[in-house]
């Protein structure tokens, strides 16, 4: 079974980032709210194997929950 | 000319026992006289089982209700001996077309395949459908129904269970040696036991608005997510028989189900769907909510909770009536086996395990398809339009869109009726497995179809290359099992065997095919028509094994 990469994986890693936030550009919140569900499910797809899906996405929230006690704090 | 089923009343006739001391006694008492209760009864009776069915009213459904059914539940009507009325008279349909705003997003054929007797669905009125189940009942003498007789107690011993019953004569009793409680989601005989369905209430309303009409539309299913005629919400279109047309609209929680049911607020509705020039006629109209939930068990010692009684589902993908159906199915060559004294009381615990199990199947695809309908928070709002705007394009993204997965049979997988397999097979025919249907000559020429064959008891098929004399295949020394032997194709022309033994041409060679079948491979079907077990050669021994743990009786050589 294949594990989330998370050490660096990404050929172009300052070049991703810049496109990643050009393709926001001139977009309402909602837009890239819809911009965003629309690039999840693209990526989904082509990762395929729900269990590195799960282990991003219980990653993805716990860093969510981790943000908001340091908000409380 | 039919009968007007949804206005026929029954009228209520004393019971010829009523009030005797000790009350009269039958095997199997079945409380509901709805489509479950029916098919539950039908089923009982023509095993040669004594039946009474008790209904606390006297009449069938009034409204068109459950409507959808699927293909595994006309082939159970069709071992009942009314599958042709339901599908001559209601309207087969196998493709579903899914839109968003104002756009077609995909189709979907849920039969892709030909070979099947039956297809996909028919759709037919619940009423109709009591209609020819009660006809079928009326054909059988062992079974008797009993209107406006309400179950107001069941208590159970060692012995048996007592059915206290009120009718306009005021109380009687009758006892059984078991009850199927099949009396719909209220179940009141589950209260007597203080017994719970949980699980999930969704808040939120649907109406259902039934219309006569000359459409233009196709025998389609036709789901639209936020359609500009009623932004914000879905709405559902199915065909009926007698040109009525389901439209089902979504309405949100906050709906108002006395204001939404009356007719100048449904027309105007209609008719935006419609538009302004198709003339219609409201038939029915009802407003209604939903929860997907469950009996912890299904079995209750003398008493079997089946159909809503037992679990219930939201009515996206059809999986209410069918369900209840099916386990009827699953529950009656079980229960007759018991009260033949052939198989232990133990069997009965495995329509719990077996349709515990298919409950929560059908209650996870509902309860997913309910959630990608009707969005619960702002993210799977956003997630659901990405999808559906996305599927327009991409095929990955129709495969998310969920209008409804529709019913399909559960596989009993881990059923401790099935022998696991021991060799290696490339098929979906698995221990547990509902037999697939495929079209098959008999010896004497005539067209039939495999799932007809099998009947409504064990039976062994055997796939062979060229004709065997049947003695080969005999197990009458050591069972009444019934042996089919299937030739290939080809072998329809040879016609050298004996026409009155018990061998079928697989007619396309799609039995071959959708078995994985090589010539020996042999399989076990049960009484409803699921896989027992299969091998790639015909072993008397390991047969009689099977059958043996198929009713889970203990093998005695």
């Amino acid at each position: 079974m294949s594990a989330l990469i998370t050490d660096i994986n990404l050929s172009d890693p300052d070049g991703f980032y810049e496109a990643l936030i050009n393709t926001h550009s001139d977009l309402s919140s909602t837009q890239s709210e819809a911009l965003n569900a629309r690039l999840v499910l693209l990526m989904a797809n082509h990762i395929g194997d729900l269990s590195v899906l799960r282990e991003a996405m219980t990653l993805a929230r716990s860093s969510i929950l981790t943000d908001r006690m340091a908000e409380r704090a | 000319m039919q009968p007007d089923y949804q206005h026929l009343k029954f009228p209520y006739q004393r019971p010829a026992d009523f009030g005797h001391k000790p009350p009269m006694r039958v095997p199997v008492v079945v409380v509901g006289a709805g489509p479950v209760g029916l098919a539950a009864a039908i089923d009982l009776a023509r095993r040669g089982i004594r039946v009474v069915v008790l209904d606390d009213d006297d009449s069938l459904s009034v409204g068109s209700r459950a409507l959808c059914y699927a293909k595994r539940t006309l082939e159970i009507f069709d071992r009942l001996g009314c599958g042709d009325a339901v599908v001559n008279k209601g309207v087969s349909w196998n493709v579903g077309k899914v839109f968003y705003r104002d756009e077609p997003v995909y189709s979907f054929n849920l039969l892709p395949e030909p070979g099947h007797r039956r297809p996909a669905f028919v759709n037919l009125q619940q009423y109709y459908l009591e209609g020819y189940l009660y006809e079928a009942a009326q054909r059988l003498e062992l079974l008797e129904i009993r209107w406006k007789n309400r179950v107001i107690n069941v208590s159970q011993n060692a012995d048996h269970a007592e059915i206290t019953i009120e009718t306009p004569d005021g109380e009687y009793a009758l006892t059984a040696d078991y009850v199927i409680a099949a009396d719909g989601a209220r179940s009141p005989v589950r209260s007597y036991f203080g017994l719970e369905s949980k699980g999930r209430v969704f808040r939120d309303r649907f109406l259902i608005a039934d219309v006569k009409m000359k459409a233009p539309f196709p025998a389609e299913r036709w789901f639209w997510f936020d359609p500009p005629f009623h932004p914000n919400q879905s709405v559902l279109l199915h065909r009926e028989a007698d040109d009525v047309w389901r439209i089902d609209f979504q309405l949100g929680w906050d709906a108002d189900p006395e204001q939404e049911k009356k007719s100048e607020n449904v027309i105007p509705r209609v008719r935006a769907l419609l538009g302004e020039n198709v003339d219609f006629d409201l038939e029915w109209v009802s407003v209604y909510t939903f929860a997907c939930m469950r009996m912890e068990k299904f079995r209750h010692g003398r008493v079997l909770f089946a159909g809503d009684a037992a679990h219930g589902v939201s009515p996206f993908g059809a999986r209410g009536a069918n369900s209840g159906v099916q386990d009827a199915d699953n529950l009656c060559w079980k229960l007759a086996l018991v009260l033949q004294g052939a198989a232990s009381d133990k069997l009965l615990d495995t329509y719990g395990e077996e349709r515990e199990l298919a409950a929560d199947e059908n209650i996870l695809n509902s309860t997913r398809s309910t959630d990608f309908i009707t969005p619960k928070n702002h993210a799977s709002h956003i997630f659901r339009d990405a999808v559906l705007s996305l599927a327009k394009e991409h095929p990955f993204a129709r495969r998310l869109v969920n209008s409804g997965r529709l019913s399909l049979p559960s596989t009993y997988h881990a059923s401790s009726l099935n022998t696991a397999d021991s060799e290696i097979f490339d098929s979906a025919m698995c221990p547990g497995a509902p037999a697939s249907d495929a079209p098959i000559l008999h010896a004497l020429g005539q067209h039939d179809w495999f799932v007809q064959l099998l009947g409504d008891e064990f039976s062994v098929v055997v796939f062979t290359d060229h004709y065997q004399t049947t003695d080969v295949f005999d197990m009458s020394d050591i069972s009444d099992v019934t042996v089919w032997q299937v030739l290939p194709p080809e072998a329809g022309n040879q016609a050298t065997f004996d026409k009155h033994q018990r061998v079928i041409i697989d007619r396309e060679g799609l039995l071959a095919k959708r078995y994985d079948a090589q010539s020996g491979t042999t399989y076990l079907f049960r009484p409803d028509q699921h896989v027992a077990a299969r091998w790639r050669e015909f072993n008397k021994k390991t047969i009689q094994t099977a059958l043996l743990k198929a009713s889970l009786q203990e093998v005695t050589t």
